[in-house]
């Protein structure tokens, strides 16, 4: 029997030592093959990279990763395509794919999750599927072999964190910020008490993610959290970039930039 | 009491994290003040005094007798209450809840506009602060709505995504809510959402439904022998069904938009659309094979929606509702004889429940009850470009 997703992933936290990089690529933006060549030039840097699968209706998302999403569909990208970038990262560092609950249940959740698990995918993060109302999935996840990924925030009570630490597989998306992807944290006592708080209900890590943009900022979670996720500033750059050899630069300089803040 | 969370499979709560403790909060508050004596109390003589309650049921005599309409034709006035339409019911409802709440902003959706005037309306009275998100498109052919919200001391938030319609209005509310849930009360507009939304607003608006059946008993004797209301997200509908649920010999009809016909672009979620997740709850949808949601299309934009409230979903399934649908020419064309039949402009998503009657009247079992939802002031340039008819010398 192959390693489950929810091993891989733990032996990733386990062996690292350090916090860990979660870059975030969006499948399909600006195009399907730039989205390939950002994940793989990110897979250089990052510890896990999480794939993004566009919805049209994205509830999660502020406007950088909307657009992008819509660029995308309106491109013809589709779940498939994006599963085939997932598995042309087999051998690098796992990959979890991050699509909300339509698009899961669209031709059935068992066979996307098995069709997943095929692509090598070892995690899903389904942002608008709470931990309450995930039993049948988290079933067909586990028996697909991929990690289903929960997420929790700043407004998730002790109650919550309990429930979500019981269930929790891989590791637990703490959201940093009231709000949608796109905004920016701050370091300050609250955040710094949620983590804590996360941690302290929450048996697996915990990754921290929303509003994260800069080499400083990734530091500063990864002094408290075991990792880092980044994505609307990563989409940000990608799309000031003036063509596409300039965003394949961007891309990897940016992706070392946080890498080293992470081991410094 | 407990509040439901799902109509049969459909409904529950495919919302973001960050929300569900407000959820949470709100089924609580609702629990407790549902039938709360204040509460009641201060709902009731807000309904009676300021919305204009119980509206009347009228008998619609002319279109009765063009259309053959066996056993008469009854109009359950909603296009009376204050603010020319049902979301009136609704949005008192949950202004008062929010204000039990403590919360200090309002924020609503809304596609026609109706919804957003009765949000904004409610929100004026009770003092709280309104931004009501609406698609460009809506805006633009619901002119005269967003200029009433504004005159109401609302926030009309432009929204740029998709079509620019109801469907990316909800969509930016439901982020604003995420983003600013610790001090804001979302009103939903209709029977859509994550639970306990559609739960609360049916309930909201099920006055429609218990009032009008006591009138048609008082009236005539009788129940109807058909309750027809238009279906968009589905609250006027399910307001006036949940009169009738319980009576298995009363018929009940959903008209949703056929736009161009079934063939070409509406919002005939029921019709034609699959289970899926949009919006926080698990109901019919118009989505392409892999779970993308459609564009919707309707000339009336309350209807425009690619979604539908998940009881009426659950309905569907059990047989107990029937799901028809009326094109944007033959509801534009009722329009018009309910106009100068009846001397009643009526909404055009009315229009749709007014389209089918007439074109099923040979197979009604009578007497016939319409939902007559809303108004038709917010739609004279749009009735008016569509038929010909303008101010012009
Ligand atoms: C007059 C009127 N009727 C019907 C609707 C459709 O909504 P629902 O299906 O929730 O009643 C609207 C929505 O804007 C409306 O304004």
């Amino acid at each position: 029997m192959p390693e489950s997703g929810a091993d891989r992933l733990a032996t990733v936290f386990a062996d690292a030592g350090r916090p860990l990089f979660v870059p975030y690529v969006m499948g399909g933006y600006p195009t399907l093959e730039a989205s390939a060549r950002h994940a793989a030039i990110l897979a250089e840097h990052a510890d896990i990279i999480e794939l993004g699968i566009p919805f049209s209706d994205p509830l999660a998302d502020g406007p950088t990763i909307q657009a992008a999403g819509q660029l995308a569909l309106d491109q013809g990208t589709r779940p498939a395509d994006v599963l085939a970038i997932a598995e042309g990262l087999k051998g690098g560092p796992p990959v979890v794919v991050m699509t909300y609950f339509n698009t899961v249940i669209a031709h059935g959740a068992a066979e996307f999750l098995g069709q997943a698990a095929a692509a090598g995918v070892a995690g899903i993060i389904i942002p608008d599927l709470p931990v309450d109302e995930a039993g049948d999935i988290r079933d067909l996840a586990r028996a697909a072999g991929v990690a289903l990924i929960a997420l929790a925030a700043p407004t998730t009570d002790d109650a919550r964190m309990q429930a979500i630490g019981e269930q929790a597989e891989g590791f637990v998306y703490l959201v940093a910020v009231t709000g949608v992807t796109g905004g920016e944290m701050t370091m300050d006592d609250r955040l710094r008490a949620l983590v804590d708080r996360a941690r302290r209900h929450i048996p697996v890590p915990v990754v921290v993610g929303f509003g994260v943009r800069t080499p400083d900022q990734a530091r500063q979670i990864g002094d408290i959290a075991d990792g880092v996720v980044i994505a609307s500033e990563i989409i940000r750059r990608i799309g000031d970039a003036p063509d596409a050899a300039a965003a394949d630069a961007v891309v990897a300089e940016f992706g070392a930039g946080i890498a080293g803040a992470l081991r410094a | 009491m407990s509040v439901t969370m799902r109509f049969g499979p459909y409904g529950g709560r495919y919302v973001p994290e960050t929300v569900i403790g407000a959820l949470d909060e709100l089924t609580e508050a609702y629990e407790r003040y549902r039938d709360d004596p204040d509460f009641r109390s201060e709902l009731g003589v807000l309904l009676g005094h300021y919305v204009g309650r119980p509206t009347p049921l009228y008998r619609a005599s002319r279109l009765e007798e063009a259309w053959g309409i066996p056993g008469g034709l009854w109009f359950k006035r909603e296009d009376l209450c204050h603010t020319g339409a049902h979301k009136i019911n609704n949005a008192l409802g949950q202004v008062l809840l929010a204000k039990r709440m403590g919360k200090q902003r309002i924020i609503a959706e809304t596609g026609a506009g109706q919804h957003g005037v009765a949000t904004a309306t409610a929100s004026a009275l009770v003092g709280l602060g309104c931004r009501v998100y609406m698609g460009r498109t809506d805006m633009q052919r619901q002119r005269l709505n967003v200029i009433r919200m504004r005159m109401l001391g609302a926030e009309v938030f432009p929204v740029d995504a998709g079509s620019g319609t109801l469907k990316d209005a909800t969509s930016e509310a439901i982020r604003d809510w995420v983003t600013n849930v610790e001090n804001t009360h979302y009103i939903i507009g209709s029977a859509v959402g994550p639970a306990p939304y559609p739960e609360i607003v049916a309930d909201f608006q099920s006055v429609i439904g218990v009032e009008s059946r006591e009138q048609m008993l008082t009236e005539t004797g009788a129940l109807p022998g058909t309750v027809v209301a238009c279906v968009g997200g589905g609250s006027n509908a399910i307001g006036i069904f949940r009169g009738f649920l319980d009576d298995a010999d009363v018929r009940l009809v959903g008209v949703e938009a056929g736009g161009e016909g079934l063939s070409g672009k509406h919002g005939a979620s029921l019709a034609l659309g699959s289970p899926g997740v949009l919006h926080g709850s698990y109901s019919y949808l118009l989505q392409d094979p892999d779970g993308q949601v459609a564009e919707a299309h309707s000339v009336s934009a309350g209807l425009d929606y690619p979604g539908v409230g998940p009881e009426h979903s659950h309905l569907r399934d059990l047989g107990r509702v029937t799901y028809s649908n009326a094109t944007d020419a033959d509801a534009l064309s009722a329009f018009l004889e309910c106009c100068r039949l009846e001397g009643i402009i009526p909404a055009l998503e009315t229009s749709h429940a007014l389209s089918y009657v007439r074109d099923s009247a040979a197979d009604l079992a009578g007497p016939v009850l319409i939902c007559l939802s809303g108004r038709g002031d917010k739609d004279v340039d749009q009735a008016g470009e569509a038929l010909g008819i303008d101010a012009s010398a």
